[in-house]
């Protein structure tokens, strides 16, 4: 994953609560088995709207997307977040997110930025008033900003996924640097495995 | 004396590898896998020359994508068919079994798991799909995950997570008769919120889920996520022990006494504390639909459809507005009097053999309303001969519902049963999102029981009601 340090640009917003994954990325884009190219089932079931936000002009190449309380409810869907990065979304600003989107866009550089219920709305609002103003979202300070508008707002963001962002390191090199620490919970792991149960062709022994 | 402890704790307790800074490395038992979210995760395997670490805790099968068509009938959509192969090339190159479609034990991978006994008390089970909370009925920490931690899975048998708080959910008393494990989930989910369990990990407890069989616990396990917890759990008890006894994955003779010992320990400490505690009155639960695009949006089947006008808060003022306008319904209309173009009877929430027996024993001997599609998807390969072997095939079919092959099917409408703009369904399936069944369709979740009587009703009915 690439480091993340800062993401600056225009924001839209999308002013929905309850947007869950499958209105993120309907699942018809679901049966692909590449991992690019979702960018254009983003959201698909409301693009046909043209009050759509994301299809007003000023918000074109926006790459902060704010939205309201429980985003990415639903599907453990990771192809959420490759639609949102491939359309040109770095950070994702909302009251609250799933569980499962919030550690699926940790692993691919998604910055995840909670702030209050009427931090969001204000935020909202300086945009709605002129749509050119630059978002700035800082990892390194933990802040989110409107230099333009004087707003300022720090985030939470747990240390480790701070950490990962920042110097863009990726989950499966960190753990294997763990290797003997694994072996050695394996010798003492208890659970049975499926050794021994199904033959080749799957059927039960 | 040792601090009391939850059942969460005892298995993130066994399972804990090293706790670095705030994430604690979680060892993973068991890893359910199939075709849709895993074949980015073997190709990412493939570039880094990485292998999957241990094959023989890992399952897939076939299940979203798959067609529920007689199996001889080819899978037409070139790109379902194409990501049904990779699974199965993965499965081959890797070393995992794997069950295709049309596989004596092939079906949704949260039915075959407990069905085929792999899923047991005590373990970490994750799956690339957020309906494995339904595991945790068992006693399992059973969660879903996104396809960069499968990888993550298949490469180290491991995840590096943050513990999640504890939540004990009660339910006090005995249900009415007549109320299913489906209108609990559905009362839980709209007590809770959408959000309500979001960070923490749900422990169903109480006399009514004591008095729940195995599959009412999977039913209501599985729609933890529903109400944002990632997992849901039920302690070890008789029932548990019961329904595992003889599956095909367990232990046999005394080795299954001196494990099922084992497995009776996994149950919470008298004592233990949750980080927070709900307690909901059985006896207050009645028959329900939800009305909305969001599976809090909970109303009676004796109610109506409600108006925005009862909601203070304006966010959910105009959720509601939003949610009766792509519904198409009015407030105030009475539920029963809704008619339907479909029902869908399957999917991980309500796709076993007691819900199949459920759905038959209303549909045999009648028939389903004119204009109506009402199809009939069971979970798994098992539960279809085991459906078959009881004669509710020849139930279904002789009421006009359709028997189908086993599948996800209509619940998410990645195959091709779909629904069609604004046709209406009663599913028993666990989301009522926009779209998600089909575009522009209009989902309402209901148990089997309700399903069926609506089949026969052609509206929303209960089987008080069926002459």
């Amino acid at each position: 994953m690439k480091p993340v340090r800062v993401v600056e640009g225009r924001a839209v917003p999308l002013e929905r609560s309850d947007v869950d994954t499958d209105q993120i990325i309907p699942s018809d884009w679901l049966k692909r088995v590449e991992r690019t190219g979702f960018g254009r089932g983003l959201f698909s079931e409301w693009r046909d709207d043209p009050d759509f936000a994301l299809n007003r002009p000023d918000y074109v190449g926006a790459s902060v997307l704010i939205a309201g309380p429980r985003f990415g409810i639903g599907s453990s869907r990771e192809h959420a977040v490759w639609a949102l990065m491939d359309y040109g979304f770095e950070a994702v600003v909302a009251p609250s997110f799933g569980d499962i989107f919030v550690n699926n866009s940790s692993k691919q550089g998604l910055v995840i930025v909670v702030l209050t219920v009427s931090d969001v709305d204000e935020l909202t609002e300086l945009i709605k008033v002129d749509s050119s103003r630059l978002v700035v979202v800082d990892v390194d300070r933990q802040v989110v900003e409107v230099p333009e508008a004087g707003f300022q707002r720090r985030f939470e963001i747990d240390p480790m996924t701070r950490e990962r962002l920042l110097n863009g390191w990726d989950d499966i090199s960190l753990t294997l640097l763990r290797e003997p620490a694994i072996e050695a919970f394996e010798a003492t792991e208890e659970a049975p495995d499926l050794e021994g149960i199904f033959d080749d062709a799957g059927h039960v022994r | 004396m040792p601090a009391a402890r939850t059942l969460f704790e005892k298995i993130w307790d066994e399972h804990a590898i090293e706790a670095p800074g705030a994430q604690t490395l979680l060892y993973i038992d068991l890893h359910l896998v199939h075709e849709v979210t895993s074949p980015q995760a073997f190709e990412s395997l493939r570039l880094n020359g990485r292998g999957v670490r241990r094959p023989e805790r890992t399952l897939a099968t076939a299940d979203h994508n798959v067609p529920t068509d007689p199996i001889s009938t080819p899978v037409s959509d070139p790109v379902s068919r194409r990501q049904l192969e990779a699974l199965e090339e993965n499965c081959q190159e890797f070393g995992i079994t794997v069950f295709p479609r049309g596989h004596e034990n092939q079906g949704i991978v949260h039915v075959i798991g407990p069905e085929l006994g792999v899923t047991q008390p005590g373990m970490t089970i994750v799956c690339g799909d957020s309906h494995t909370s339904t595991h945790g009925a068992f006693g399992a920490l059973a969660f879903g995950i996104g396809t960069s931690e499968v990888e993550h899975v298949l490469a180290t048998q491991t995840l590096p997570q943050q513990k999640a708080k504890s939540m004990a959910v009660t339910l006090e008393g005995s249900v009415r008769p007549g109320v299913s494990a489906k209108d609990i989930a559905l009362a839980i989910v709209s007590h809770l919120g959408t959000g309500g369990g979001a960070g923490h990990v749900i422990e169903y407890r109480g006399a009514a889920i004591r008095e729940l069989t195995m599959e009412g616990r999977m039913t209501v396990c599985n729609m933890s996520i529903e109400a944002g917890a990632r997992a849901g759990l039920v302690a070890v008890d008789d029932s548990t022990i019961e329904y595992l006894r003889s599956r095909p994955s367990v232990p046999k003779g005394d080795e299954f006494e001196s494990t099922a010992k084992r497995w009776r320990t996994f149950v919470s400490d008298d004592d233990a504390a949750f980080d927070a505690e709900i307690v909901m009155r059985s006896e207050d639960i009645v028959p329900s639909i939800t009305w909305g695009t969001n599976p809090a949006q909970v109303v009676s089947l004796d109610g109506v459809i409600p108006s925005p006008d009862e909601f203070v808060d304006p966010d959910a003022r105009s959720t509601t507005e939003r949610s009766l306008a792509y519904m198409g319904l009015t407030p105030g209309t009475p539920v029963r009097s809704i008619p339907l173009d479909v029902v869908f009877i399957g999917s991980c929430t309500n796709s076993r053999i007691e819900d199949l027996r459920v759905a038959a024993s209303l549909a045999r001997g009648r028939h389903v309303a004119d204009g109506v599609r009402a199809l009939v998807v069971p979970g798994s390969h098992r539960v279809k001969r085991q459906a078959e072997t009881e004669g509710l095939d020849r139930d279904f079919l002789d009421a006009g519902f359709e028997w189908r092959e086993p599948g996800c099917s209509m619940c998410l409408g990645m195959n091709p049963d779909q629904l069609g703009p604004e046709m209406r369904c009663a599913s028993t399936s666990n989301r009522n999102f926009e779209g998600r069944q089909g575009r522009g369709g209009r989902t309402h979740l209901v148990s089997p029981a309700v399903a069926a009587a609506s089949a026969i009703m052609g509206r929303f009915a209960s089987p008080e009601e069926l002459a």
